[in-house]
């Protein structure tokens, strides 16, 4: 009975062994003039085609720019990233970067722990002296696809699959409702949520269910789940919209555009800040105006947009960046 | 108006949705079924679907062959399944512990695989799918065409199965023996019916279907792989096994009506249920099911007691 224990957990070690060992070793020399960034990535890791990849293209853009060196490290699990936050900020790094907002207690520990340390998060909100806080106008950019939608709709009928309803998601949801609203009031917007981010089985379901329901184009903010509202698409003959990252690519004709989420931008940015000697705590905000959020460049769907529509959407765009238009946000 | 909502909940494409959601449970839960009829608890469906799932995508990307991509995932599902029998009839180990054990490896695995072989996370390149199909006949029969005319081949595999199962277990010595090895293993073995030899076969045919179920997300349902895609599908086949008693019509219904509750919650969000209810709806049906609301269910009864020869 023993000996089958420690074959079992022996069995465990060594299935759990490869996964650990995507740690960064910053070992060399340290130039005491160079300016040094941490990045602790969130879960997923490098690969992701989503937020860490765009938050990898932001700081080696940034490091080509400046000349600043950068280590980064992407954690298994949640319960990780305070250490390797920790860990950066003991080395002497110049600026730490904790991506996504599972790492905010995390952060919001080490910002205390550490009141000199400069450090910067994205995706959340930590209210500490030395902490910037880098956040996306979701609602701005998914008011410019609600509009999208609204004016390329044929049945009248749009949806929305959200993956688990929380407040950033939901924040994804009404300004959609409202881009949608601003075309025309008429067109009825199907809002259905998941519950869940790695689920695509549901998320086809969730849009089948609703082109039955007479919609004809369908915006996800939903993660993994949404790779099955891609697939209903090409299945069921209708436009989806993608989230975060450009997915125009992930299913060619049937994705009108993705709300971009710009983390590249962000991560950019604070570095360019913090090279100039102006690290600025507090909250940035990301928007349409800053080049935060935004669409794609319709490559598979230049020639399914009217070129009225494209015209429409410019107008709008300029007129949430002129502050003529004002996009209600989830957290208002 | 009360009509209008029923017709709103339950018409042709809701069944034909449940039918969709209800597929993968009815493999795994058939996987169940063999494995806990021999006497061996296994809660690693769950990790023995994804298995499935990943590595159906992975062949079939090699092959470019859906129809191989499911072999592949059966012979992965079916490894998995020897595993398990080993440590647990083997080795003796806590029949809970292995399984568990299992469905970690199984995140732990795909995920490396993933970043190993495409170099990415979250989800794989699409892959070609085994496609829909139209029954002649069938299709062409109002409301019952509409449900179960056009479906995937799957599908209908899934249903077929379910005979398969039934006849083997209840009508074939073979199934006779493999209860008897579940029920009373010392009796079974007196009258020369090999209790290990018979487990370690139920518990990899157990692995091969449940792998089957994860394929049929990833090849058939879906054309890539993603992250945990099973979302908890292996537990829910396993109370699917449980609200059956243990029988493969059992857990067909049992299936049937959780991929059915899987679908009209997707429309009662809609009628301004709340959606926190309506989500966790399945979940409930699957308590009232173990909390034996439904008459007893009364598991073999030499489950999770590895064998000892005297």
């Amino acid at each position: 009975m023993r000996r089958s224990w420690v074959l079992l957990l022996a069995g465990l070690f060594l299935a759990g062994a490869p996964l650990a060992v995507f740690a960064a070793g910053a070992e060399e020399e340290v130039d005491p003039d160079e300016t040094r960034v941490g990045v602790v990535f969130s879960i997923g890791g490098l690969g992701d085609q989503s937020f860490n990849d765009a938050a990898y293209a932001g700081i080696q853009r940034a490091a080509d720019d400046f000349g600043i060196t950068f280590d980064f490290v992407e954690p298994d699990d949640v319960a990780e990233m305070e250490d390797h936050q920790r860990s950066f900020v003991e080395a002497g790094y110049d600026l730490v970067i904790a991506i996504g907002f599972l790492q905010e207690s995390g952060l919001e520990a080490v910002a205390m722990d550490y009141p000199d340390a400069r450090l910067a998060i994205v995706d959340a909100v930590v209210d500490e002296p030395n902490v910037a806080s880098l956040i996306f106008k979701e609602h701005e950019g998914s008011f410019l696809v609600g509009a999208l939608a609204a004016m390329m709709t044929e049945s009248g009928t749009v949806g929305f699959v959200g993956g688990m309803e929380v407040p950033v998601i939901h924040n994804f949801q009404i300004g959609y409702e409202q881009g949608v609203e601003y075309i025309d009031p008429d067109v009825n917007v199907l809002v259905d949520y998941a519950g869940d981010f790695g689920d695509p089985g549901r998320g086809k379901e969730l849009a089948i269910s609703q082109r039955d329901r007479d919609a004809d184009i369908i915006y996800h903010a939903a993660g993994g789940t949404g790779m099955g509202v891609f697939e209903a698409a090409e299945e069921r003959d209708f436009y989806a919209i993608g989230v975060d990252d450009n997915q125009d690519h992930l299913a060619p004709g049937y994705i009108l555009t993705s709300m971009l989420k710009r983390v590249d931008v962000a991560v950019y940015e604070v570095v360019e800040d913090l090279v100039a000697g102006e690290f600025r705590p507090g909250i940035h905000e990301f928007g349409v105006a800053e080049g935060g959020v935004g669409t794609t460049d319709f490559e598979y769907s230049r020639d399914i947009i009217p070129a009225d529509v494209f015209d429409r959407l410019d107008e709008i765009r300029e007129g949430i960046v002129a502050g003529d238009i004002d996009v209600v946000s989830a957290h208002d | 108006m009360v009509w209008d909502y029923v017709t709103y909940l339950i018409n042709a494409t809701v069944l034909s949705a449940a039918l969709r959601m209800a597929t993968p449970l009815i493999f795994a839960s058939m996987g169940g079924i063999f494995s806990e009829r021999s006497g061996v608890i296994n809660i690693g469906l769950e990790g023995m679907m994804l298995i499935g799932a990943f590595m159906g995508m992975l062949v079939t990307f090699y092959t470019q062959n859906p129809w191989i991509g499911l072999i592949g995932a059966m012979l992965s599902g079916a490894i998995v399944g020897f595993v398990h029998a080993l440590f647990s009839v083997r080795y003796k180990v806590d029949q809970v512990v292995s399984g568990t054990a299992i469905n970690i490896f199984a995140v732990g695995f795909t995920v490396f695989m993933l970043r190993t072989v495409f170099g990415v996370a979250g989800t794989s390149p699409a892959v070609p799918r085994i496609p829909t199909v139209a029954v002649p006949g069938l299709s062409r029969i109002p409301v019952v065409g509409e449900i179960i005319g056009f479906q995937n081949p799957m599908v209908y595999i899934a249903l077929i199965l379910v005979v398969f199962v039934h006849i083997f277990l209840f009508r074939t010595v073979w199934g006779l023996r493999l209860r008897a090895v579940g029920e009373h293993p010392k009796a079974a073995d007196t009258v020369g019916i090999n209790v290990f030899l018979t487990r370690y076969l139920a518990v990899t045919t157990s692995g091969a279907l449940a792998g089957l179920g994860g394929a049929y997300l990833a090849i058939a349902h879906l054309s890539r792989f993603g992250d945990g895609m099973t979302a908890g599908r292996g537990f829910i086949a396993l109370a699917a096994m449980i609200f059956g008693k243990w029988t493969p019509f059992g857990a067909l219904g049992a299936a049937i009506l959780f991929g059915f509750a899987d679908a009209v919650q997707m429309r009662l969000q809609e009628v301004g249920i709340p959606r926190h209810f309506v989500l966790m709806l399945p979940y409930v049906l699957t308590m009232v099911a173990l909390a034996g609301f439904i008459g007893r269910a009364t598991p073999p009864k030499a489950i999770g007691k590895p064998y000892e020869k005297e």
